[in-house]
């Protein structure tokens, strides 16, 4: 210290510990907070466009709720598995993380692949996006979604790469938990989505 | 909630004070708290799909509190059980980032329906039936 | 479907023809060629002075927050000049327009003018100003090295000069959009608008927007992680808060204006039916969602000018700030009552007495707290020394102008008055007197105030006094006439008058546009002439205004590092504490200390992100997939670079700072 005891002290003489990093658990977190905001905009355009259906069909001819559910059943399989992923990491245990990843991704892509079946089928029986205001609001909202667990994957994709490049050292635990986060936070998202959209559609 | 985990929250004191900065300070779940919210979200998945799909309850009215409330539990349980949302993660902004958000997507969502309601039924008479509303324009 | 439309479209160029070229309208000709000449006249120059080497490692790639904040205010300096020529074409045009003139510009040319004009100003003006001094002021005030995310932070800084340049690049190539700033639909809708006017708008702020919500993430968790030891949150300076809720605004306001292009987007390239007037589409909506977005962005502008304003008064009346507690809950307030208020902005559109009446009195529920802050300004200058110097000058004159401004507000807060008022030129001259009188005039005070910070050499005082003269006298010459103008019922956005006797008052403000040309003349003369004089003008302490926060402490200009040691701070006004209470600057004992290294992965992804926006515009939909995948490919390439750190060593830390020691012994 350069300071004596008497005056006050004006400034550390060590360097402050900041890991590189450290601030991206809070940070990723606000950025998901303003993806919430980009989801409330349409939730609000299909609350406001879901009964304008311009003479066109509507959820109760559309929606097909056992393949809902089926879906509903991958996403939640997909969180339980990211959690074992993060257990595995958190132990340090890589092979174990690797495995509960990819995992994870093929429930994503059976999501996707799912929802890719029912929009085509929609778009096949003349309800595709253009139809009605209904019909635009629903896409852009459910298609948003899942342009969300798509662009997860690829994450998932490069984390598994990037683990087995670099083993888990602190930056790709950091990446992973960021991850975790998009992930379970897409989970959110979709319970709004299949009760807002499908079960209030149908029951309304 | 014993859901969290304890111990592993108090990275989330300010955060320069804290010497042992590393990426594990982030809460994070166990086997038991991840197995316990997974349950607790397939339970409360099945019970408004259920409803909806099979209708043991005739009121439609009942049926939607239901699945609202439902969902709203469930968003709570991820929030607790995968997300690791607790008043102390990150010093508190976690929680206090949270709230705000959920009040402003309230506000804009609440807000968006009601004002296009009236502006529905006020202008455009055909899409909405509400003859009550007030009309600044008709007198 | 409308989207059948007569336009031929390539698969090689997409909609792009020789005909998007508007090399028969003269005025865009010699625009043009004004703008080559300049142009080429200033790579030349860069070239023969050999900076390229310099401007790339020392400023393009560079991830120091004080560096970036200056290039966003060059930036925003640069686009006012632009969006200053829209605001003189539109004067002129509608001061010669009378008794059967057509004025000089075609409507087709006259509509893009206004659009133009309001989104360059408050984008790529106000907002890069802005955020140009959050940048470069914040991390100093609150003793930090660095934001808390350097890469985030220039890459942010390249998508808004993307905006900038895609919204340019329509000037010359195609047109831009002929719907107003907000381009509201239908007549944004493809039926209406055929062409790639909106498309420029939807691309250029769709990329610029996403560089907005980024650094308002970056800054918000810089404030929130990375003030030094003792700065609790009610010890930050008020810019910082200020600077807090601006960005917390950005990031709850932004994603839903993002969210809107895409549906905006999705109705002109897809045919969905989200704002189109049939098949189910609701424009109301539209304008519902923008000014959820849109009413936060005039406080994301308003509230770090609040902040400038705070710390320009009590630096030059000598005096801790009045109330500091108030200005903290006030400015909290604002920012959360600004999301309640949207729907004044369509009283008229007609949702009826009860939610006007919950809206009308919203609105004027936030004047409260901003007139608190005036109150505290007030009682910070009374019975203090007042320093009239330049920025306290912008202060002064601020406090006048933004409560006219602030009162024609509450007036059309008020629904039925509202009802008269909307759309005319009462409300233009309204919304001019809070952004010149409160933004512009606070950006300008912060200018003349952190200058000296910036660059180690102040501004030179009597230029910048008279470019603020020519700034007070022209807006209210330009403004006044409009005031009435407006009581008058004379609408915004209008081309051509029948009634002449209004033209005398179109005539004023034309006079008065100029009077702020020759304000922006001798701000730009300023600047020059304080180069030319900067050894007289340089400022070896640091300090130069008996400063009151920490960005003083450390030497101007600050050293990469911002402080060799980080200070410990045990009072609202640290520097004015640590200055009372006997500071000495240490001289030994320097440690290395840990930076980011620069990068041009910013300008890369920003460049790529540009090419994606003109090839959406154009419909050259193999050049927006490639350029897309290049993007998310070089992206994920950028994740495997480990190795974004170094230290400076401890040697250097000791030369820069003895550097100093010498230059602060030298003054004594």
């Amino acid at each position: 210290m350069t300071t004596t005891a008497a005056t006050p002290v004006f400034y550390l003489t060590e360097e402050e510990h900041h890991e590189p990093g450290g601030f991206t658990n809070l940070g990723f977190w606000i950025y998901l907070m303003s993806d919430c905001l980009i989801f409330a905009v349409l939730f609000a355009t299909y609350g406001v466009l879901g009964a304008s259906l311009a003479g066109g069909p509507g959820p109760r001819d559309l929606f097909d709720l056992s393949l809902v559910a089926l879906n509903t059943t991958m996403l939640l399989l997909s969180s339980i598995t990211y959690g074992f992923a993060m257990l595995a990491m958190h132990r340090m245990d890589q092979k174990e993380t690797i495995k509960w990843l990819a995992i994870t991704g093929l429930f994503g892509a059976a999501f996707i692949a799912i929802e890719l079946y029912e929009f085509r089928h929609l778009i096949h029986e003349g309800a595709g996006p253009w139809r009605s205001g209904f019909l635009s609001a629903f896409f852009a909202l459910v298609g948003t979604h899942g342009l969300h667990v798509s662009f997860g994957i690829l994450w998932l994709i490069v984390s598994i790469v990037q683990v087995r490049a670099k083993g888990l050292i602190p930056a790709n635990q950091r990446r992973l938990t960021c991850l975790s986060l998009f992930w379970h936070f897409l989970d959110v998202v979709w319970i709004g989505v299949f009760t807002f959209v499908y079960l209030m559609g149908v029951l309304r | 909630m014993s859901a969290g985990h304890p111990e592993a929250a108090h990275g989330a004191h300010e955060a320069r004070h804290g010497a042992h900065h590393d990426p594990h300070e982030a809460p994070h779940g166990t086997y038991e708290s991840y197995t316990r919210g997974f349950v607790l979200s397939v339970i409360l998945t099945a019970i408004p799909f259920i409803l909806v799909m099979f209708r043991p309850i005739d009121s439609a009215g009942y049926t939607a509190a239901i699945v609202l409330a439902c969902a709203l539990i469930q968003i709570l349980v991820h929030m607790i059980y995968f997300l690791h949302m607790s008043p102390k993660a990150e010093g508190g902004w976690l929680l206090l980032s949270t709230v705000f958000t959920i009040v402003l997507v309230v506000i804009a969502l609440a807000g968006s329906l009601w004002i296009v309601y009236h502006l529905n039924s006020n202008m455009m008479p055909s899409m909405g039936e509400m003859p009550n509303i007030e009309r600044p324009y008709d007198e | 479907m409308a989207i059948e439309q007569h336009i031929p479209t390539t698969f090689l160029f997409g909609r792009l023809t020789w005909e998007a070229f508007p090399i028969h309208e003269p005025i865009l000709v010699a625009t043009f060629a004004g703008v080559v000449l300049g142009g080429l006249a200033l790579l030349g120059a860069i070239t023969y002075f050999r900076l390229w080497g310099f401007l790339w490692k020392e400023w393009f790639t560079s991830v120091d927050h004080k560096k970036i904040g200056i290039m966003y205010i060059v930036l925003g300096i640069v686009m006012l000049l632009r969006g200053f020529a829209d605001a003189v074409m539109m004067r002129l045009q509608q001061a010669l327009a009378f008794n059967g003139s057509e004025g000089y510009l075609p409507a087709h040319h006259y509509d893009q003018v206004f659009t133009a004009h309001g989104v360059i100003m408050i984008f790529f003006v106000a907002m890069p100003l802005v955020t140009g001094f959050m940048n470069f002021v914040m991390p100093l005030q609150i003793g930090a090295r660095d934001v808390a995310f350097p890469f985030l932070n220039n890459f942010s800084f390249w998508m808004t000069v993307g905006g900038a340049v895609i919204t340019m690049v329509s000037l010359f190539v195609g047109e831009y959009a002929q719907t107003g700033w907000l381009a509201y639909p239908p007549l944004s809708g493809i039926a209406n608008s055929p062409y790639v006017g909106v498309d420029y708008y939807i691309w250029g702020l769709q990329v610029a927007g996403v560089g907005t919500t980024l650094s308002g993430i970056n800054l918000i968790v810089t404030i929130i992680k990375m003030r030094c030891p003792g700065m609790t949150m009610m010890r930050m300076p008020i810019f910082t808060w200020t600077a807090l809720c601006s960005n917390i605004l950005i990031v709850a306001a932004f994603p839903v204006f993002t969210a809107l292009l895409v549906l905006l987007a999705l109705d002109r390239y897809v045919g969905t039916n989200f704002f189109t007037a049939d098949n189910g589409g609701n424009p109301m909506m539209y304008v519902n969602l923008v000014w959820i977005w849109g009413h936060p962005e005039v406080y994301i502008l308003i509230l770090p000018a609040f902040g400038i304003f705070s710390e320009v008064t009590s630096t030059f009346s000598g005096k801790r700030l009045f109330g500091y507690s108030s200005m903290v809950y006030a400015t909290v307030c604002i920012t959360v009552l600004s999301y309640i208020v949207w729907l004044h902005h369509f009283f008229t559109m007609g949702s009826g007495a009860s939610v006007n009446s919950f809206f009308g009195i919203t609105t004027m529920i936030i004047s409260i707290p901003t007139g608190a802050k005036l109150f505290n300004w007030l009682f910070t200058m009374f019975r203090g020394r007042i320093r009239y110097e330049p920025p306290m000058m912008w202060t002064v004159a601020f406090m006048l102008t933004f409560t006219i401004g602030g009162m024609t507000g509450v007036l059309l807060a008020v629904p039925p008055a509202d009802f008269v008022l909307h759309n005319s030129l009462f409300l233009i001259a309204h919304f001019h007197n809070v952004i010149i009188g409160g933004v512009v005039f606070g950006l300008f005070a912060g200018i003349q105030f952190w200058f000296p910070k910036a660059f180690g050499f102040k501004l030179e005082p009597f230029w910048g006094k008279v470019s603020f003269w020519c700034w007070l006298t022209g807006y209210w010459l330009a403004f006044t006439p409009l005031y009435v103008l407006g009581l008058m019922g004379v609408t915004r956005r209008m081309r051509v008058f029948d009634d002449p006797s209004l033209q005398i008052w179109f005539l004023i403000a034309a006079i008065g546009a100029g009077v702020i040309a020759c304000g922006i003349a001798a701000f730009l003369i300023q600047i020059g002439v304080s180069i030319l004089r900067r050894d007289q003008l340089r400022d070896t302490t640091g300090d130069p205004w008996d400063g009151r926060t920490l960005e003083w402490a450390t030497s101007s200009p600050p050293p990469a590092y911002n402080f060799a040691f980080t200070p410990v701070v045990r009072e609202i006004d640290a520097w004015w504490d640590m200055k009372s209470a006997g500071y000495v600057r240490p001289t030994s004992g320097f440690i290395p200390i840990h930076m980011p290294k620069n990068t041009p992965a910013g300008m890369i992804l920003a460049g790529l992100a540009v090419v994606c926006g003109l090839a959406l515009v154009w419909y050259i939909w193999w050049l927006a997939a490639l350029s897309f995948l290049g993007l998310i490919g070089y992206a994920i390439w950028h994740t495997f670079n480990y190795n974004r750190d170094y230290h400076i060593p401890a040697t250097q830390v000791t030369a820069t700072e003895d550097a100093r020691g010498q230059l602060l012994a030298g003054r004594a």
